[in-house]
C-alpha cells in the first residue's frame, strides 16, 4: 500500500488539509462537558440534512408560482423518494429550530455567553434570526393556502411600519400583490441568501469555538474574571482537559445518531408536510395557520388589544433581538451559575413558558370563530327535549345566526365566547336580551340583526340553559363580567 | 509601504530606486482603490435598484368589471372574483382576486369589499343570517357595511371605488388592500 501512502502524503503536502482537522478533533474540552453539550453539534448535522435534502429538491422543485404547487404533487407523486426527502427536508426544519432553541437556552443558562465568548453567542443570535428566516422562507415554498395567506399575514404587519410601510411591503412582496415575483424573492432567500448568510455564521461561529475553547460546566462561586480567564482556561485544559476526539464527540455521535435515525422514521411514518391546496386565493374556505416555529406569534397577535397591537408586532421583536446581543456584553463577567443567577432564570423560565403557552393557544385558537360549527353541529338533545315551541324555535335561531360559531353548546362548537351551557344562572333575561342586542365584550351587537320574534325565541332558550339543580340568576344587575378576549 | 519587502525596492540596498518603487506602490495603491470604488459605485446602482425596484415602482390600479349587474340583488352581499389588472408572466392562480360586493341600492348604491380582514390580510367570509363577515385566523368580524364588529381588526373593512358602465359594476383595483387605504 505504499502509493496509498505516496499519494495520503502529497495530498497533504498540497493541501494541508490534515493540519488542518487534526486540531479540530483533537483540541482540549472540559472533561465536564458531557450531554449538555450535545445540542449546538445536532443543530449543525440538521443544517446539513437541510442542505443536501434542500439541493435535491431544488434539482426538481419549480420556483415559479404557476408551477411551484404542481411540482410539490409531482415531487411527492412521481419522483423517486420524493414524498420522503420533502419529508425530511421538512422535519428536520423544525428540528433544527428545536435543536438550536435548546442548544441557545443551555448557553444562557449557563452563561457560556460571559468573557471571552461574547462573540460566540452574538453570532448564534444572528444564526437563530436567519434559521427561524429560513422556515418562514420554507413554508413560503410550499406555495398552498397558508403559504398564500400567511405571506399576506407577514405583508400586512410590514404594511403598519410608520411612513415607509407601505413601500417595504411592495420590497417584500416584489408588487402590489402576492404573485410570481414574490416567490422568487423567497425563493432567492431560501436558497442563496439564507443559506449563504448561515454557512459564513456558522464558520465564524466554529472558529470562534475553537479560539475560546469550549466553556467548562458552571460551579457556584466560581466568578468569571476578564483579567484572569484565559490563562486560568488555559491551564485547566492543559491540567485536565480531555480531547474532543473521541471524549466529547462519542456522545455527539451517539446523539446525533439517535436524532437522525428518529428524523427518518418520523419522516418516513408522518410523511411530507403539505401541500396544502392550491393557492388560488378565490378559494376563501380556508383556515390559515403557520408552521410550528411562527404558531406563538400567530398566537400572540390574536391577544394583544388593538391599540397596543401594531407596537407590540413591531417593536417587540426589535427589543427581544436588542436585548439578547447585550445579554453577553452586559453580563460579561461574574457568577455563571443557575443558582446565583435568579433574575436570568426567571426571564428564561418566562420565555419559555411564554412561547410555549403561545404555542399551544396558536394551535387550538380557541379565539377563531368554528366557521361551519352553526350548519354542522347538531343542537345537544337534552336542551330541547320537552322545552316550548318558543324555546325550541330559539334553539335554532342560535344554531342559523350563527351564534354556535363562537359559543360552544355541551362542549362543541367555537371558544371565542363563553359557553353557554349555564349562561341562565348568570344573566336574567333582561341582561341576555340587551347583551344580543347590544353585543360587547367583544360581541357583534344583533339588534338589528334579528326580528324580535327570533330575539324573544332567543332569549327564551338561553333562559333555559343551566343545570337542573341551580338556580336562574335574578338579581337584577348582577352582571358577572364574561369572560372575553 | 512600511512593508519591509519594497523598502529598499531589491534594488541593492543603495535606497535611491527603493523610494521611488516605494512611492509608485503607494500611488497605485491609491488609485487602484479609488477605482475599485468607482467600479463598485457603478456595479451598485443596478443591482440596488433590481432590488428595490418594487418598492420604487408605480402601480397604478385600473378599472376592473365584477360583472353584470343582475347578478348583485338588492339587500344581498354577494361573492365576486376578478384578475388583478396588474400581472407578472409567472403569477399563475394569485392573480385571481375575491371580495364581497354590497348592493345597498339596485342601479345606484353599492359597495365592494375587500376579501382581505383589516387585521391581517386573512380572507372574510360573509354570513347571510346573522349578516356578519366572520375571519377564520383571529376572529375578526364586521357589520353588513363593514364596519369593526368585533375582535381585533384596528378598522373595518377594506373597500374599493366603484362605478357602472353600461350595466357593470367596476371597481378600482390593483394593490392588496392595506394601511394606505383610507378607512
Amino acid at each position: 500500500m505504499k502509493w496509498a501512502r505516496v499519494t495520503i502524503a502529497w495530498l497533504e503536502s498540497r493541501s494541508g488539509l490534515g493540519a488542518f482537522i487534526k486540531p479540530l478533533m483533537s483540541h482540549r474540552v472540559p472533561a465536564s462537558a458531557k450531554w449538555w453539550y450535545v445540542f449546538g453539534s445536532a443543530t449543525l448535522m440538521f443544517f446539513v440534512i437541510q442542505v443536501v435534502t434542500g439541493v435535491c429538491l431544488a434539482t426538481v422543485y419549480a420556483p415559479s408560482a404557476a408551477e411551484a404547487w404542481a411540482s410539490l404533487r409531482y415531487i411527492d407523486s412521481e419522483v423517486p423518494a420524493g414524498w420522503l426527502i420533502r419529508a425530511i427536508h421538512g422535519w428536520s426544519s423544525n428540528a433544527m429550530v428545536v435543536m438550536m432553541a435548546i442548544h441557545g437556552l443551555q448557553v444562557f443558562l449557563h452563561a457560556s455567553y460571559k468573557y471571552p465568548r461574547e462573540l460566540n453567542w452574538i453570532t448564534g443570535v444572528f444564526l437563530l434570526l436567519v434559521v427561524l428566516g429560513l422556515a418562514f422562507t420554507g413554508q413560503v415554498m410550499r406555495w398552498d393556502q397558508d403559504a398564500y395567506w400567511g405571506l399576506g399575514i407577514g405583508a400586512s404587519i410590514v404594511d403598519r411600519v410608520p411612513l415607509i410601510g407601505s413601500q417595504m411591503r411592495d420590497l417584500v412582496l416584489g408588487g402590489p400583490i402576492i404573485g410570481g415575483e414574490t416567490l422568487n424573492r423567497f425563493f432567492a432567500l431560501h436558497v442563496f441568501i439564507l443559506p449563504g448568510m448561515a454557512i459564513g455564521l456558522l464558520g465564524l461561529h466554529l472558529a470562534l469555538i475553537m479560539r475560546h475553547g469550549i466553556s467548562e460546566m458552571p460551579r457556584a462561586g466560581e466568578r468569571v474574571d476578564p483579567a484572569t480567564y484565559t490563562p486560568a482556561y488555559e491551564a485547566r485544559m492543559e491540567r485536565e482537559g480531555v480531547p474532543f476526539h473521541p471524549d466529547a464527540s462519542q456522545r455527539d455521535m451517539v446523539f446525533c445518531g439517535a436524532c437522525l435515525i428518529a428524523l427518518i422514521v418520523l419522516a418516513a411514518v408522518y410523511g411530507p408536510f403539505g401541500p396544502g391546496a392550491q393557492p388560488d386565493p378565490t378559494l376563501i374556505d380556508t383556515n390559515p395557520r403557520p408552521d410550528y416555529p411562527f404558531m406563538w406569534i400567530f398566537g400572540a397577535v390574536s391577544l394583544l388589544p388593538p391599540s397596543s397591537e401594531t407596537v407590540v408586532m413591531l417593536a417587540a421583536p426589535a427589543l427581544l433581538v436588542v436585548w439578547l446581543l447585550l445579554v453577553p456584553l452586559l453580563g460579561r463577567a461574574g457568577e455563571r451559575a443557575p443558582s446565583r443567577r435568579p433574575g436570568m432564570m426567571l426571564a428564561a423560565a418566562l420565555a419559555v413558558i411564554g412561547i410555549a403557552s403561545l404555542t399551544w393557544e396558536g394551535m387550538t385558537s380557541p379565539w377563531s370563530p368554528v366557521m361551519d360549527a352553526w350548519s354542522s353541529l347538531p343542537t345537544p338533545g337534552a336542551m330541547v327535549r320537552g322545552r316550548k315551541a318558543l324555546e325550541v324555535q330559539g334553539a335554532i335561531v342560535f344554531q342559523y345566526a350563527q351564534c354556535r360559531n363562537c359559543h360552544a353548546l355541551d362542549g362543541e362548537g367555537g371558544r371565542r365566547g363563553p359557553e353557554l351551557d349555564s349562561i341562565a344562572t348568570r344573566m336574567t333575561p333582561e341582561q341576555l336580551t340587551r347583551q344580543v342586542q347590544q353585543g360587547g365584550g367583544n360581541m357583534p351587537a344583533y339588534g338589528k340583526n334579528l326580528s324580535s320574534a327570533q330575539m324573544s325565541a332567543l332569549v327564551s332558550f338561553l333562559a333555559t340553559l343551566k343545570p337542573s339543580d341551580e338556580a336562574p340568576a335574578d338579581i337584577p344587575g348582577a352582571l358577572l363580567p364574561l369572560p372575553s378576549r | 509601504m512600511s512593508d519591509p519587502q519594497f523598502e529598499d525596492g531589491g534594488c541593492g540596498g543603495c535606497g535611491c530606486a527603493g523610494r521611488a518603487v516605494s512611492a509608485r506602490r503607494g500611488f497605485m495603491s491609491k488609485a487602484g482603490a479609488g477605482l475599485m470604488a468607482v467600479g463598485a459605485v457603478l456595479a451598485g446602482i443596478p443591482v440596488v435598484s433590481f432590488v428595490l425596484g418594487p418598492a420604487r415602482k408605480r402601480f397604478d390600479p385600473a378599472w376592473v368589471a365584477l360583472g353584470e349587474l343582475a347578478r348583485f340583488p338588492e339587500g344581498t352581499t354577494r361573492f365576486a372574483t376578478f384578475i388583478n389588472p396588474i400581472r407578472q408572466p409567472t403569477d399563475g392562480e394569485s392573480v385571481k382576486t375575491a371580495c364581497w360586493v354590497r348592493c345597498i341600492k339596485a342601479g345606484s348604491s353599492y359597495q365592494v369589499f375587500a376579501i382581505n380582514c383589516a387585521h391581517l390580510g386573512c380572507p372574510v367570509r360573509w354570513f347571510e343570517q346573522s349578516k356578519l363577515f366572520l375571519c377564520p385566523c383571529h376572529g375578526g368580524a364586521y357589520y353588513e357595511d363593514g364596519s369593526r364588529a368585533a375582535g381585533p381588526p384596528p378598522r373595518g373593512l377594506f373597500e374599493y371605488a366603484w362605478k357602472l358602465d353600461a350595466g357593470a359594476l367596476m371597481i378600482d383595483a390593483g394593490r392588496l388592500p392595506g394601511m394606505e387605504d383610507a378607512p
